[in-house]
This record gives C-alpha cells, sequence and structure tokens, in this order.
C-alpha cells in the first residue's frame, strides 16, 4: 500500500513538472506577443497622429477656399450668406405622383404623327 | 498556591521563648516575597522585550531587503499590463471649439554626425550640401576634420530628406529621434497660438516649450503628464477665424491701413470666437523678435491684445451708460452740445456743429465730444474711475495670453476733471481692443461683468452686475440708432440687426503731440441689438479710403464696411438666422391727460 502511495506521488510531481513547464513556455510566448503588440499600438499612434495632422493639413481653411475656387465652374461654392437661410415652411411639400392614366385622350396631333 | 504566612506561629512562639524581637521574621517574611515576585516580573519583561526586538527585526530585515533588491535590480516595463494612453506624444494638442486640431506633434528627426565615425568625409559633406542648399560647405569639412566628435547638422528633418541622408551611407551620420509642434492651419490663429521651439535637447529626444501666446501661457498644463495628453480646448471657431481674417485681410488692402484688428466675443461667456491681428505670421517659422524700433511694426505684435490706443469716441458709450444708470439722463434728455467747451485753456471741439443742445441718444448717434464732456462732468471724477474700473479697463485683461500681463491701459498720471471730460469721448486712455471688446459685452449682455476667455466654457457666465438690464437695453438702442442714422450707416447689415459706435482718434507722435494724418479707426459693434449675441470690435492702424475727392479717414468710412461685411460674412457661419427687428408696438400712446 506505501509502495503504491510512493508510486501516484512521484506519477502526480512528473505530471505537475510537466504542467508547469508548458505553462511557463506558453506565458513566455504570451508575454513576447503582448510587447510586439505594443511596439504595434505605438507605431499605429504615431501613424495616427501624423495622419492627424494631414487631415488637419489638408483641411486648412485656406486651402479648401482655394479649393473651391479653382473648382468654382463645377461645384459652384459660395460662401454662406444671410439669405440661404429658410424656414422649413418655405420648402414647397412634395407633390404627390400623378395616378395612371386610364383614359387617354386623342390628340389631333398625334392623328396627324402616326398617319 | 500555598501561601507561606508572614507570622508561622511555630518560629514566633521560638522567639518569644527566647526574647528575640518576632517582628524581625516578619519582616524576613516580606522580604523573602517580594523577592519572588520580582523575579517572576523580571523574567515577564524579558520575555515580551524579547518578542518586540524579533517583531521589529523582521520588520526592518523586510524593508532592508526589499530596499537592496530594488536597489541591485534593473527596472523593466511590467510587460503583462495593458497600455495606456500613456506612450502618446509628450506636448498635448490644441483644438478649437469644434474638436478641429490647431496644433499637434509630429515626430521628426535630427541629424547629427560623429567625424571619428566618419569614412568619407570631404564626399559627406559634398553630399550634405546636395541635399540641404544652405549649408556651407567648407564649413563641413572643417568641423569634420577638426577635433569634435560631435556636431549637430539639422535639427529637424523631413522623411524624404532622412532618406537622401540615410542614401550617402556614411556611418558618421546619424538620427536623432525629436517631436515637432505644428501648425497644421498657418497664419489662421498665428497670435493666439504664439509658437514652440526646444527646450533641453539631448542626442535621443528633446522638450518641446512654448514660446508665446497660449502654448508659453499653457506650458505646465500642455507639458503635464498626468493630464494624460488631454488636449486643450479653445474657444476660437476656425472656420469664423478663417472668415474674419479673409475679410479682414481684404478690408486692410482696400483702405490702405498698415495693420488691423478684429476681435468677436461672445457677449454673455466672454469667449472669443475669433481674434486677428494683421500683418500676422506663420508659427511654424515664428520670425525673430524686432531689437530696434517699434514692437508693433514686427508681425509677432498683437494688436488685439497689446495694441494699446486711444480708441475715440467708442468710448462715449461708457459716458452714456453711467449717466443712464445713475439717472441723470434718459436717452431723450437734451444735452448742452454748445461749442466750442472752454476748460482752462483747452478747447473741447466737436467734427460739426451741433447747434446748442441735443438729446442724449442724439449725442451719441452723431459722436457729440462737447455734449459727452458735459456728461461726464455730471457723473464725476470718481464715479467715472470707477466705472471703468469696474469694467475692466483700467487693468490688463485676464485672457489666456502670456503677452496679455505686459498689455497695461496707459491712465493719466493725474485723474484730473479735464481727464474726465477727454476719457469720456476716449482721449486720455488707452486700451487694448480686447479692453473694449470686454467692456461692451458687459455694459451689452444685460448688464454683469464677463471676463474673456479663450478656453471654451459650457454656457454663460454671470458676473456682478455693472448696469441693470434696463440701461444696457437703452445703450443698444442708441447704438442701433448709430447704426440706422448716424456715423455707422454703413454698418446696416440686414436681418443682424447691427449697433455700433465709431471711434477715430489721432495716432500720438512719439515726440508728443497728435498726427493731423494717421488715425486709429474702431467700429463696436453688438448684433442682434435686440437680442445681443456677439460684440465684434474692428480696429483699422492708419486707414484711408481714396474713393472720394478728399482722403476719408473716419472710421465711418473705413472701420465700420469692414466690420459690416465681417458680421454678413461671420453671423451665418455662428447659425444665426437672418430675423425682422422687432419694433416697438405702434398705436395710441398716451402723453398726458
Amino acid at each position: 500500500m506505501r509502495s503504491f502511495l510512493y508510486v501516484i506521488t512521484a506519477l502526480a510531481i512528473i505530471g505537475l513538472a510537466f504542467w508547469s513547464y508548458q505553462e511557463n513556455y506558453k506565458t513566455r510566448a504570451s508575454l513576447k506577443i503582448v510587447s510586439q503588440l505594443q511596439v504595434e499600438i505605438g507605431q499605429t499612434r504615431e501613424k495616427l497622429a501624423v495622419l492627424r495632422a494631414e487631415w488637419a493639413y489638408l483641411n486648412r481653411p485656406e486651402r479648401l477656399r482655394q479649393l473651391a475656387e479653382i473648382n468654382y465652374d463645377r461645384l459652384g461654392l459660395m460662401a454662406l450668406s444671410p439669405e440661404q437661410f429658410g424656414k422649413i415652411d418655405q420648402v414647397a411639400f412634395p407633390a404627390a405622383d400623378l395616378g395612371p392614366v386610364t383614359n387617354p385622350v386623342v390628340l389631333s396631333a398625334d392623328l396627324e404623327a402616326t398617319q | 498556591m500555598i501561601r507561606t504566612p508572614l507570622r508561622p506561629l511555630a518560629r514566633i512562639l521560638k522567639a518569644r521563648d527566647t526574647g528575640e524581637n518576632p517582628d524581625v521574621i516578619e519582616r524576613e517574611n516580606i522580604r523573602a516575597r517580594h523577592e519572588v515576585m520580582r523575579d517572576k516580573s523580571r523574567l515577564r519583561a524579558e520575555g515580551r522585550l524579547l518578542v518586540l526586538g524579533v517583531f521589529f527585526f523582521c520588520a526592518f530585515s523586510v524593508i532592508g531587503v526589499r530596499m537592496g533588491t530594488l536597489a541591485a535590480s534593473d527596472p523593466h516595463e511590467p510587460q503583462a499590463a495593458a497600455s495606456g494612453a500613456s506612450i502618446t506624444a509628450s506636448r498635448a494638442d490644441i483644438l478649437d471649439r469644434n474638436g478641429r486640431i490647431l496644433a499637434t506633434n509630429l515626430t521628426t528627426h535630427a541629424l547629427y554626425a560623429q567625424p571619428p565615425n566618419m569614412i568619407d568625409k570631404a564626399r559627406a559633406a559634398r553630399e550634405l550640401v546636395a541635399i540641404f542648399p544652405d549649408l556651407d560647405e567648407a564649413k563641413l569639412v572643417r568641423q569634420f576634420t577638426g577635433s569634435r566628435k560631435f556636431i549637430w547638422i539639422r535639427k529637424k528633418i523631413s522623411p524624404e530628406q532622412m532618406q537622401a541622408v540615410h542614401d550617402i551611407g556614411d556611418p558618421g551620420l546619424l538620427f536623432g529621434s525629436r517631436e515637432m509642434r505644428l501648425y497644421p492651419n498657418g497664419r489662421l490663429a498665428a497670435h493666439i497660438m504664439g509658437g514652440a521651439t526646444y527646450g533641453r535637447e539631448g542626442v535621443q529626444s528633446a522638450e518641446v516649450v512654448g514660446t508665446a501666446g497660449i502654448e508659453k501661457a499653457y506650458d505646465d498644463y500642455l507639458r503635464d503628464p498626468s493630464l494624460d495628453g488631454q488636449p486643450l480646448q479653445l474657444s476660437i471657431d476656425m472656420t469664423v477665424q478663417a472668415a474674419t481674417r479673409e475679410v479682414l485681410w481684404g478690408g486692410m488692402k482696400l483702405m490702405n491701413a498698415k495693420g488691423a484688428s478684429a476681435v468677436l466675443m461672445d457677449v454673455h461667456s466672454g469667449e472669443v470666437l475669433s481674434m486677428v491681428s494683421l500683418p500676422d505670421f506663420d508659427p511654424n517659422t515664428r520670425p525673430q523678435v524686432l531689437t530696434a524700433g517699434d514692437a508693433s511694426d514686427s508681425p509677432l505684435f498683437n494688436r488685439a491684445v497689446q495694441g494699446v490706443y486711444e480708441l475715440g469716441s467708442v468710448f462715449k458709450l461708457f459716458a452714456a451708460a453711467q449717466a443712464l444708470e445713475i439717472g441723470l439722463v434718459n436717452p431723450s434728455t437734451m444735452v448742452n452740445t454748445k461749442g466750442p467747451l472752454r476748460w482752462g485753456k483747452f478747447k473741447i471741439r466737436d467734427f460739426h456743429n451741433y447747434g446748442a443742445q441735443l438729446s442724449m441718444t442724439d449725442v451719441i448717434v452723431k459722436s457729440s465730444n462737447i455734449g459727452t464732456a458735459h456728461v461726464a462732468m455730471e457723473i464725476g471724477v470718481k464715479r467715472q474711475r470707477e466705472f471703468l474700473a469696474s469694467l475692466g479697463l483700467l487693468e490688463a485683461t485676464p485672457v489666456e495670453l502670456i503677452e496679455a500681463k505686459g498689455a497695461k491701459p496707459l491712465l493719466p498720471p493725474n485723474w484730473s476733471e479735464l481727464s474726465t471730460m477727454t476719457i469720456s469721448y476716449g482721449h486720455g486712455l488707452s486700451t487694448s481692443p480686447l479692453h473694449l471688446a470686454t467692456a461692451y459685452s458687459s455694459v451689452l449682455n444685460g448688464g454683469t461683468r464677463v471676463a474673456p476667455t479663450l478656453l471654451r466654457q459650457n454656457g454663460p457666465r454671470k458676473g456682478t452686475r455693472l448696469v441693470s438690464e434696463r440701461t444696457s437695453e437703452q445703450a443698444r438702442m442708441m447704438l442701433r440708432q448709430v447704426v440706422v442714422r448716424g456715423t455707422a450707416s454703413f454698418g446696416e447689415v440686414e436681418g443682424y440687426a447691427v449697433g455700433g459706435k465709431t471711434g477715430t482718434a489721432d495716432k500720438p507722435k512719439p515726440s508728443g503731440g497728435y498726427y493731423d494724418d494717421k488715425v486709429v479707426a474702431t467700429f463696436a459693434s453688438v448684433f442682434p441689438a435686440h437680442d445681443p449675441k456677439y460684440v465684434l470690435v474692428v480696429t483699422l492702424d492708419e486707414p484711408v479710403e481714396t474713393s472720394g475727392r478728399k482722403p476719408r479717414r473716419t472710421a465711418g468710412w473705413t472701420a465700420v464696411p469692414v466690420a459690416a461685411e465681417m458680421i454678413r460674412r461671420v453671423a451665418p457661419l455662428l447659425g444665426l438666422r437672418p430675423e425682422v427687428e422687432p419694433m416697438h408696438p405702434t398705436g395710441v400712446t398716451l402723453t398726458s391727460n
């Protein structure tokens, strides 16, 4: 009975050693991935800052105004003026679609055209 | 426990028999008992000391060992912890009120050389000059072949230049990373931003410090690592700022002015939505400070904040508002305008002769110096001074720019009765356009004091009450009349009910006296007059309008049209819908029985 206990204990120790060995390597692998990710995050943040700066630079009011002037004949953009304000009740309600024509009237001009 | 009796009967009897004193036996027993007690308590105390000693030893050794390991081990970043935003750029961004970027950082590189590691020094110098044409080849060769071990070549280079230097392929040319402050909008808000430069520099990094404007005033905030790069949000609206600058630039050129400034302020919160000073500069390449001559000739000079001028008739509003508030006059009280007004050897004249008397409203509408001076005399020296001080006109503005503290108004050395008269129409007291915008906001917003600010606020900030609602409304109606039928008739913008006051002040000569042909023209306006939202102050420095037979310099011909165009452009951008001004109810009015 006692020797059986010894064998069990020895097997348990071998098993635990194997398990901890594996866990150790998994942890190291994860840490490596984490540090890679952190480098990547840092680089992406830097890129993001550059892109934001570039976006701000490309959208600077001076350039937009020049673009609007260059493309005036295509876009027709002008500075916002007080006349452009309107009230919602000044906008006409869209007219309902006309129903299909069920009893067409034949015009004499149409008859002439077919002849 | 068996107690030993102090007087054991057997020994006492024996001692009595032998004639000894039995008390000796008792004392002896007491002594023996005390000795036992003493031994016991000593043992206990010693035990306690031991326990305490062991405890302290353990505690100190734990601390000591921990300190030892901390001191001896190498520091390393906690790898498994989640990363925060703390790796982002060190200096915080500056945003406008809608979150658009006004200042941000870019990573760039600095180029340096280590001559001992260089292989072909002459070729490296030649190729460097090909990339950076402003470098001097002979000087570079001399530096490379000299005794120096380390030479800075460029503080900031672009990625293309960096690649070109890489292509030279010399191992002695090296790069250090740098953070660079970038103002993507260039000149747009140059005077507000100020600029930034490098502080302490190392090879691999350098600190970026503000040199002027809000960058310097908020340097500690922008660099505070505990804020984790939280951006600084200004009250400036970029779109409005761009429109204001465009109109002001055009106006300055049309009116042949040498400088101009505009301040647009929210009357209820004191937020500066736009502040332009022309000529301006590019904060990315900030020019050198002038070392000689007049500081206002430099583009670095912020006319809106630092430009302390006598602003002229725009000050008449304050005399009128105070007289209304005290109850000296009402808008239709007749005021004596018979000229010229003599005070000692000093004469006060009007631009035209306005007859013997005008109503208070007409004194403002026609801008009568004499009428205002009479009103100011009734107000008195002390009360006038107190009122102007309460408007913040006698001290530097608290706006968040490093230059603001230095721009103190110029007061008369001795505030006499004559000073009171001249100050009432804006001579003898020099203030900046920002002072004026703040004071106008305080009087016209319903009468509560505002403080100018460049930081975005949430909603109105009500200060102490300076004038009543009623006075404020009457003052606004007077200003509205100035535009409808007075000196600022070019200021009418349909739908926005502009009210305002013109001011044309002769510029003082440095040698004393005033120039005849140099003026500062100012238009201080509020819109809409019946429901005040914004105050706009436009100032032109030495304008002259030459479309007529004679050159015209008054503000009504120069500053007012520029301001009107500015309001026409800016008001829609601010979301103000043009509306018909509410008229006073017409009908039967009971005048007397």
